[in-house]
């Protein structure tokens, strides 16, 4: 039997990927791939606590975060699109202008 | 038979993204990502969350994905990125740290049994069940979801438009509509 | 009759604080006139209310509560009685004679203005000093005339140290300071006593205080007594605390007149006279005090016969002087002393003045061997130095001869031989090195035109100013008979025992005798002009003396150099290395500490990534230990 305790390790260990992604990646692209990742582990475990006890609650905050992803993936793809052009490069190392 | 298709979904959607984060290939790491969220959609459907699933699958898959595709057109994709060499020993203990964090937090309620389910609905099956909840209980989220959903569009449109390189101040190069107050026959 | 002695007290401080508003310009008459018309007007207030206070008694007046804390209330309380109109009216009196003639000896002084605010506020502090009822306006008078004293000794500030063969090389600024610093080391003693008193008594008040005298333990008044004396030694220069007075004369003379014969240094004898109740309670001590004074009067006394400087021989005569004030007080008979005090003084600033006017003539040489036959320009200097020698010497019937030979006749009737003896020895010496000083100034070859000087008289404004404390010097002694009866209502009357009454007519003989002897010698050996005699010179007793017993070097060596050594060592070691180190430690740990928290923005989106992962993961951890906890 399934508990609710292996959905939120999957969970867990999707989200940790997502993050090593997250830290480790300098072209900003593969950046937001794994902004996705961690999206998308939020997501099972909404899900998953949702289906578990009946409550659809999990499922609503699920749908309202793909929502939310698909909104930010266009505003982000815009200025990446911005800076590329300014650029001609998409290396996270070049954008150190805030540099203090 | 659900354990069995937990467990292959649970391998494979690790395996994907552990290809999309180590990859240095931008076509290898956006197709596994694809590949990924449709496992997930499975997971979901699961769990008994069918309309999340076929939501996931358009909306993530098909819409997003598409995006990433045609960006990653745009950018030179052949190009090989060299990633720093950070401390990577460093990058990786943070994150299994953060998974073990999260998992205690998580399932801490759940193991002390501590919620309670509040928008509870039987019958119905999970379609008709979302719809009553989320065009009552959830109403103004909805509303104003769609609202940001229109004002990211404005911005995608704005931001990657053709026109939009230079301003709109300068657009007119005989200075046509400038206002000079009175005395126009002064250049 | 309240208004007349606030009259008094006030009119000096309005005509210091007018002076002032000119302290910064160049110089103006005005200031003097209106300084020295001021300190009339209190003059003649003083005067009033001595007439007053003859036949009605004393005048009090509580200007207005000062501290009220609790149990301690001390009021701005001033009452006049006897001691005080005396010591008002001879301040006063002193005190105008000097700035009238200050405006001419201050004639091209740069500093004019400033001279007489300073000279005024002085007045000022003298007279709550003698016009305060409690203790605390006392001291308030003490550190008044003693910060005034400062300021006018060190007030060529500028003047650097110039080495004569005459004086040790001393810079004004230096005078001042030591001046200064002698004093306090004295005020610590009063303020032990002043503590004292209030401690045991409650109140400050002198009545107070006196009428709880006889309720007191007698080890606790003697602490208060030897305590409330190191303060008045201090201000009047005994014995060990006697060498600021000879270096004081590095201030201006009109300066010396006031301060240091008449006034400031007489502010310890009036302490002892003041608290007159508390020494009759602790005879020890005012033996002591008798014994003390007379030693130092032959101890400045023999200093006096050697040296050169025409200030400083007056300056030691002074010192030599409040030692008879302070033997006749330690002996008990107060009023003596106050009548020395006040005869002292009048002839005392003359002596002063006429120095003042050499000096001017001489521009400002001091050294008595360079001088001589001055005379012939100078008659009427010559008349009132002479005048006011002959009442130093105590000569019949000048003022001197009546006070001296009382004391010397309270010695006397005290049965304490020694001190008779040791005070009329030193009668003949006075005799002798005034005259000597009167002579070689005045009298045989005239050596100062062997440096080209051309000495001439002062204006006669200034000898007309002279001329009243000339006229006491003379007349004072007569008043000795009405001063008792005035003064000994509120002092202890002092009468001479019958023996003494019948055998004084021989001890006035023979020490007019020795005083005249004295002069005669000096006569003998100095009108004619100056013999130097190399052997003698060269002795030992006489280097002895003209080193001042080599006192001040024993001074500097034993006390000033280690603790200049201290305060160098406290500064480098302790202020330099380690208190500056502290502070500067504490603000470069911070400013180190912000360096390198500087480094974390660096604007690298990845860097930025990591430090958020770590935060998130500290306070996952601490949000997990908090509820494992709680």
């Amino acid at each position: 039997m399934i508990g609710l305790n292996e959905y939120l390790i999957l969970s867990g260990i999707l989200f940790s990927i997502g993050l090593v992604g997250v830290l480790r990646r300098k072209n900003l692209l593969m950046l937001f791939f794994a902004t996705e990742i961690m999206l998308n582990s939020a997501n099972i475990a909404f899900a998953a606590i949702s289906g578990h006890y009946g409550d659809l609650s999990g499922q609503m905050f699920a749908f309202f975060i793909i929502a939310v992803a698909a909104s930010e993936v266009a505003v982000g793809l815009g200025l990446l699109i911005v800076l590329y052009k300014k650029q001609g490069t998409l290396d996270l190392d070049n954008l150190a202008v805030m540099k203090g | 038979m659900e354990q069995i298709a937990f467990y292959i979904f649970s391998v494979l959607t690790i395996g994907l993204f552990l290809v999309t984060v180590l990859s240095s290939n931008v076509l290898y790491a956006m197709t596994s990502l694809a590949a990924g969220m449709v496992i997930i959609s499975g997971l979901f459907f699961l769990v008994g969350a069918d309309f999340l699933g076929v939501v996931q699958l358009v909306v993530y898959v098909g819409a997003i994905m598409a995006l990433y595709s045609f960006g990653m057109m745009f950018f030179d994709a052949t190009k090989d990125i060299k990633e720093k060499n950070t401390n990577s020993y460093l990058v990786f203990a943070l994150g299994g740290m953060i998974a073990v964090m999260f998992v205690v937090i998580f399932s801490a309620p759940v193991i002390g049994e501590n919620i309670q389910a509040t928008y509870f609905v039987t019958g119905a099956t999970n379609p008709q069940a979302v719809g009553l909840i989320l065009f009552t209980k959830y109403l103004i989220p909805f509303e104003v979801a769609a609202i940001m959903l229109l004002v990211a569009m404005i911005a995608g449109i704005i931001l990657a438009g053709k026109k939009m390189d230079d301003s709109l101040t300068t657009r007119d190069e005989n200075h046509e509509e400038d206002t000079t107050f009175g005395l126009k026959d002064e250049k | 009759m309240e208004n007349l002695l606030y009259i008094a007290l006030f009119a000096p401080l309005v005509g210091s604080l007018f002076a002032a508003l000119f302290g910064m310009t160049p110089k103006n008459l005005i200031t003097g006139f209106v300084t020295s018309g001021l300190l009339f007007i209190s003059w003649l207030a003083s005067v009033l209310l001595l007439i007053h206070v003859l036949s009605h008694g004393t005048v009090s007046a509580n200007m207005m509560e000062w501290i009220g804390a609790g149990d301690l209330t001390i009021d701005f309380g001033f009452a006049v009685d006897a001691i005080t109109a005396v010591m008002m009216v001879v301040v006063t009196t002193v005190s105008t004679v000097v700035h009238i003639y200050s405006i001419g000896y201050m004639d091209h002084d740069k500093g004019f203005n400033r001279f007489f605010s300073y000279l005024s506020a002085f007045v000022f502090s003298m007279m709550i000093l003698v016009m305060s009822d409690n203790f605390a306006g006392l001291f308030i008078g003490w550190e008044g005339v003693g910060v005034c004293s400062w300021l006018l000794i060190g007030f060529w500030y500028h003047k650097a140290d110039v080495g004569t063969d005459v004086n040790p090389s001393i810079s004004p600024s230096w005078a001042a300071n030591e001046a200064f610093i002698m004093n306090r080391i004295a005020d610590l003693g009063m303020l032990v006593g002043i503590f004292l008193i209030y401690w045991n008594v409650g109140s400050l008040n002198y009545n107070v205080f006196f009428d709880a005298i006889p309720s007191l333990d007698n080890g606790l008044l003697t602490s208060i007594g030897i305590a409330l004396f190191i303060g008045a030694m201090g201000k009047s220069a005994q014995f060990p605390l006697h060498t600021w007075l000879a270096d004081a004369m590095e201030g201006p003379t009109p300066v010396s007149a006031l301060i240091h014969a008449a006034t400031m240094v007489t502010a310890g004898v009036y302490l002892v006279i003041r608290a007159n109740p508390l020494y009759d309670a602790i005879p020890n001590v005012a033996i002591f005090i008798a014994y003390l004074g007379t030693f130092v009067a032959i101890f400045a006394a023999s200093m006096a016969l050697v040296n050169r400087d025409l200030k400083r021989i007056i300056a030691y005569s002074t010192l030599s002087q409040l030692g008879y004030m302070f033997a006749a007080a330690g002996l008990g008979a107060y009023w003596v002393a106050l009548f020395h005090l006040a005869a002292h003084a009048f002839f005392k600033a003359l002596l002063f003045l006429g120095a003042g006017n050499v000096m001017h003539a001489m521009h400002d040489e001091l050294d008595i061997f360079k001088m001589g036959g001055l005379k012939k320009v100078m008659g009427g200097t010559y008349l009132y130095m002479g005048l006011a020698s002959l009442a130093l010497a105590g000569i019949f019937p000048l003022a001197g001869f009546f006070s001296k030979d009382t004391i010397l006749e309270v010695a006397i009737n005290e049965d304490t031989y020694i001190i008779w003896f040791t005070l009329w020895v030193t009668a003949g010496l006075t005799a002798f090195y005034s005259f000597r000083q009167v002579f070689l100034t005045f009298s045989g070859n005239e050596r100062y035109k062997e440096i080209g000087a051309h000495p001439h008289e002062m204006p006669t404004f200034v000898l007309v100013a002279m001329a009243p404390l000339a006229i006491l010097a003379v007349i004072f002694g007569f008043f000795m008979e009405p001063f008792n009866e005035f003064v000994t209502t509120i002092l202890p009357s002092y009468e001479m025992s019958h023996e003494t009454h019948h055998i004084a007519w021989f001890f006035i003989i023979i020490t007019t005798l020795i005083a005249l002897s004295g002069i005669f010698y000096a006569y003998k050996k100095y009108a004619s002009g100056l013999i130097r005699d190399k052997e003698l010179e060269s002795s030992f007793v006489y280097r002895l003396l003209t080193n001042q017993y080599y006192i001040p070097a024993l001074y500097n060596n034993v006390i000033a150099k280690p603790y200049k050594e201290i305060s160098d060592m406290l500064w480098n070691k302790v202020d330099m290395k380690i208190v500056d180190t502290t502070v500067d430690g504490i603000a470069h740990f911070f400013f180190n500490n912000g360096d390198r928290t500087r480094r974390m923005q660096s604007g690298n989106l990845s860097h930025y990534l990591n430090w958020m992962g770590f935060g998130a993961v500290a306070l996952m951890l601490f949000a997990v230990i908090a509820s494992m906890i709680g």
